[in-house]
């Protein structure tokens, strides 16, 4: 049975699942209860200077059928009194003495810091988290995201906070920023203990196409807001592993973006995490989904051969290499399984008109054939079919051969010119661009309309009987 | 033991005769239209005899654009809402769905094709016009699929046009001969009417045309006329007892069902002879209108029938059962049908070779006969250089829909001796651009 339990740079917790600081940690009851499910630890929703929240605070991202892929809010830190979440703090550290719960701050002056970083300690907090991301109406207000974006303000923050602390400090940063290391090893230099990445994004979910307003609307009027849930994942991912990287940042991440089950955990743990956060998914679907995130990971941990969280912290990152430093030899091309093929092809017109014409019908059947020669292994084919291992990637060089660009640069063998005999695409082949004309339209016209030419109608009434109602 | 009780009031009725499928509301369409994977050169729409752009308006409803949806449809076939409930959908579109090369449930597109339509039809969506006048006039005898369809068609194209139905409602088949849990007479009648209302062409009901003068008196006032009589009264088995009460046809059985309701009579033991569509479809409504008993009799092997295995599989699931290899000598009974009797069959070479010795009766109290339809040959007869093939189907260019008779045009069962709606509402409009074409020629 692998262990779960992690000592995140001296937070001790059962497990590396933490909820992250938001409305799922708003209070005692909501701790309490999550603990009583299975999560590990939480971080408190922020606690600061005091705040007025308006109605209507969250927007939401579906894909078609999919709630909520992507969330945003524009609600604000905690508006409850400090007495009350002090007292709960440490009422569920009385009940779940060996669960980890953080306090995230947001406060402005230097006394202010002091006095609320020894409040939270006093409540027996096993660690603070500094919210410096929140991207939406505390960074108007000079605090969240406006200090994650200046990195001497945020060293001068996490200084402040250093001198009174005494138990781990993590700075939590945004990603509002062009290169998120910069802030993280301001926080290291501050003093900090550890990161966490990412906050939330700032963001439009989408806009009311009747209200002409952006979503949420608080009265006709909209704000941007602050984007999460599974869409910001990828974000996350590339930024924890910009941290986990770099030399000069060299401190424990909890990673936190688009976790919604085990995968998207290990995932991030892989690219450096040592303790993940979530919020969106409890947000949507309740605290329950822990269960499957430890038996995810538990299994995982167990098919791998994983005892301990640390054996798998960053075990991707030496994989993830510059561009320059991958190998120009490899080759893959795609291969179509007959057997599984359902005859959508939807990958011969993906390939047709999104990539590279490497994709042909065949005569007496729906099955496409892929043209070997021109298939530049680009793998959008296999990502578009909807069949699971139906189109797969298959290598076709012998393996024997490794060349990078960057080797290339040294050895003085890139392409220079603009029409360089060296570059890339230089001898692929492309069709005649007068070939695309009139190509298959009676399939990409379906219907009656391979039939019939369009009728002159008299001009409708643009609004039907009824649409007033 | 019956499966179901004798309905005894409109709400028995519609319970018994549930809609097989009944509407989808918005997040169910939401979700179903989500699955659709937009195939390239999609089958279902090959499949489709209207060629109906089906990714197309399921990609339209999931984008919550339900009026483009509608749109969509109705270019393709008018008879959009009634299609998505009544056309046989498992052996077309849904039939053709990708999903089904991996045993994966085909995409709902019957219902979604439903959803979109009656969306429409409810919030009286204005989605087309006639079109401008071009001083011709056709006359369509018949307001079925096929009059109805090329109505509308001819007015988009600027015709006048007048129907002349011999019943009192439109849509034919649709509302006279459908099973009643394929659809109600209600949702027929409204996409009639919103046909009617935007289209703007004449309907005469109860004016049966069945004289050479009044077919004369067509040719003089309009410029074509079209044919889309369907077919007529079931065909006679010309065996003897059939005269008895209680042996009836099955269009006539089902055409009074649909009017009367729970009013409708039955037996307590049913014999349906017959293995096609219409024959699972008069056992069926046996079976739903109470009878104990429902036989479904059958010259030849169960493989053998012209009914879809899903008609049937309907048809059991009611609680029908299937006698099979039996051929009907006499109705038998006193005045009112007593039994059928039957003697047992082997098919040899494929010729139906009846077994001396082997007759039986088998008991009932009412005998439907699922036996096919007449063709409407007097009718037809009056209209002159009107050639007709052996089968008794009008003859007509594959393209244009047009007789030998050049003033003559049709579509519909009457041509191709019996087919779906969809079937009858694709060929007219083709036909309707054969006339248009026609017309347009010497211009």
């Amino acid at each position: 049975m692998p262990d779960l339990s992690i000592n995140f740079a001296g937070i001790k917790s059962p497990n590396p699942f933490w909820l992250a600081s938001a409305p799922p940690t708003n209070s005692g009851y909501q701790v309490m209860k999550a603990f009583d499910a299975g999560w590990g630890g939480a971080v408190w929703k922020t606690l600061g200077v005091p705040v007025v929240n308006v109605s209507s605070r969250y927007g939401g991202v579906n894909y078609r059928d999919k709630r909520l892929i992507g969330f945003n809010n524009i609600e604000l830190i905690s508006d409850r009194p400090l007495s009350d979440n002090l007292r709960e703090i440490e009422e569920v550290k009385k009940r779940f003495p060996h669960h980890a719960v953080i306090a995230s701050l947001m406060v402005q002056s230097r006394q202010e810091w002091h006095d609320i970083v020894r409040d939270v300690q006093n409540a027996g907090s096993d660690g603070i988290e500094l919210n410096f991301g929140c991207p939406h109406g505390m960074c108007e207000r000079g605090m969240g995201s406006a200090v994650g974006q200046e990195p001497e303000v945020l060293q001068t923050i996490v200084e402040w906070v250093m001198e009174v602390a005494k138990i781990p400090v993590i700075v939590k940063l945004t990603p509002n920023i062009s290169d998120i290391t910069e802030p993280a090893m301001a926080a290291r230099r501050g003093g900090a203990d550890a990161i966490s990445l990412i906050n939330t994004i700032q963001s439009i979910v989408g806009v009311d196409l009747d209200l002409f307003a952006p979503y949420p609307i608080v009265d006709g009027k909209g704000s941007n807001g602050g984007y999460c849930g599974p869409a910001v994942k990828p974000i996350a991912l590339n930024m924890v592993k910009n941290c986990a990287q770099h030399p000069e940042v060299q401190l424990p991440i909890s990673g936190i973006g688009g976790i919604e089950n085990w995968r998207d955990a290990v995932e991030h743990i892989l690219l450096g995490a040592s303790s993940v956060q979530v919020c969106t998914a409890a947000m949507h679907f309740g605290f329950g989904i822990i269960r499957e995130m430890t038996s995810g990971l538990e299994q995982y941990m167990t098919d791998k051969g994983f005892h301990t969280i640390y054996d798998m912290v960053g075990k991707a990152l030496p994989n993830v290499k510059h561009w320059e430093d991958l190998n120009l030899k490899y080759k893959v091309t795609a291969a179509i399984n007959e057997e599984k093929c359902i005859g959508c092809q939807l990958c011969y017109t993906a390939c047709e008109d999104g990539a590279h014409q490497a994709i042909r019908l065949q005569e007496g059947t729906r099955v496409p054939a892929i043209i070997e020669e021109n298939c530049v292994g680009c793998n959008l084919c296999s990502l578009v079919c909807p069949v699971e291992q139906c189109i797969t990637m298959e290598r076709q060089d012998d393996g024997t051969e490794h060349l990078t660009w960057k080797e290339r640069t040294e050895a003085g063998t890139i392409p220079t010119e603009f029409n360089d005999e060296r570059a890339g695409g230089r001898h692929h082949w492309v069709p005649e661009p007068a070939a695309a004309l009139g190509k298959e339209k009676d399939k990409t016209l379906p219907g009656k309309a391979r039939q019939y030419a369009k009728v002159d109608r008299a001009p409708l009434e643009t609004t039907s009987a009824t649409s007033s109602e | 033991m019956a499966e179901y009780k004798t309905p005894t009031s409109e709400p028995e009725f519609h319970a018994n005769f549930a809609q097989l499928k009944p509407r989808m509301n918005s997040t169910e369409a939401l979700y179903e239209s989500s699955r659709c994977l937009f195939c390239f050169d999609a089958p279902c729409i090959k499949a489709c005899p209207s060629g109906i752009d089906v990714p197309q308006f399921i990609r339209q409803i999931n984008t919550g654009n339900t009026t483009g949806a509608a749109l969509t449809i109705y270019e393709a076939n008018y008879f959009g809402n009634a299609c998505g409930k009544v056309c046989p959908t498992e052996v077309l579109c849904e039939g053709a769905c990708v999903y089904t090369e991996q045993d994966m449930k085909p995409i709902e597109i019957g219902r979604l094709q439903s959803y979109a339509t009656r969306e429409a039809i409810e919030q009286n969506k204005k989605l087309f016009g006639p079109g401008a006048p071009n001083g011709r006039k056709v006359a369509i005898i018949g307001a079925g699929p096929a009059g109805v369809s090329a109505a509308c068609e001819l007015r988009s194209l600027g015709y006048e046009v007048d129907v002349f139905e011999a019943k009192g409602k439109p849509s034919g088949l649709t509302v006279y001969g459908v099973a009643p849990y394929k659809i109600t007479n209600e949702e027929v009648l409204a996409e009639m009417a919103y046909l009617e209302a935007q289209f703007g062409f004449r309907v005469q009901y109860n004016q049966p045309i069945t004289s050479r003068r009044e077919l004369e008196a067509l040719e003089e006032s309009y410029d074509a006329v079209f044919l889309g009589i369907g077919l007529g009264l079931t065909n006679p088995l010309r065996l003897p007892g059939e005269e008895r009460a209680n042996c009836v046809g099955a269009v006539e059985f089902i055409e009074q069902l649909r009017q009367r309701h729970h009013q409708m009579p039955v037996g307590r033991k049913v014999i349906v002879l017959g293995g096609g569509n219409t024959a699972m479809d008069a056992a069926s409504e046996s079976a739903r209108l109470g009878a104990e008993d429902v036989i479904l009799a059958y010259r030849r092997g169960k493989e053998e029938m012209g009914a879809y295995d899903f008609e049937y599989d309907l048809a059991k699931g009611v609680g029908v059962k299937g006698l099979f290899n039996v051929a009907p000598l006499e109705i038998v009974g006193n005045g009112k049908v007593e039994g059928v009797k039957f003697i047992r069959t082997a098919t040899l070479n494929g010729e139906v070779q009846l077994l001396p010795g082997s007759e039986f009766v088998e008991p009932c109290d009412m005998v439907i006969k699922a036996t096919g339809q007449s063709k409407q040959l007097p009718f037809l007869r009056l209209i002159p250089g009107l050639q007709i093939d052996s089968k008794g189907r009008i003859v007509a260019d594959e393209r244009t829909g047009q007789t030998t008779n050049p003033k003559y045009f049709t579509s519909g069962d009457a041509r191709n001796g019996g087919a779906e709606v969809v079937n009858a509402a694709a060929e007219a409009k083709a036909t309707a651009r054969g006339i248009h074409a026609f017309l347009s020629a010497g211009l």
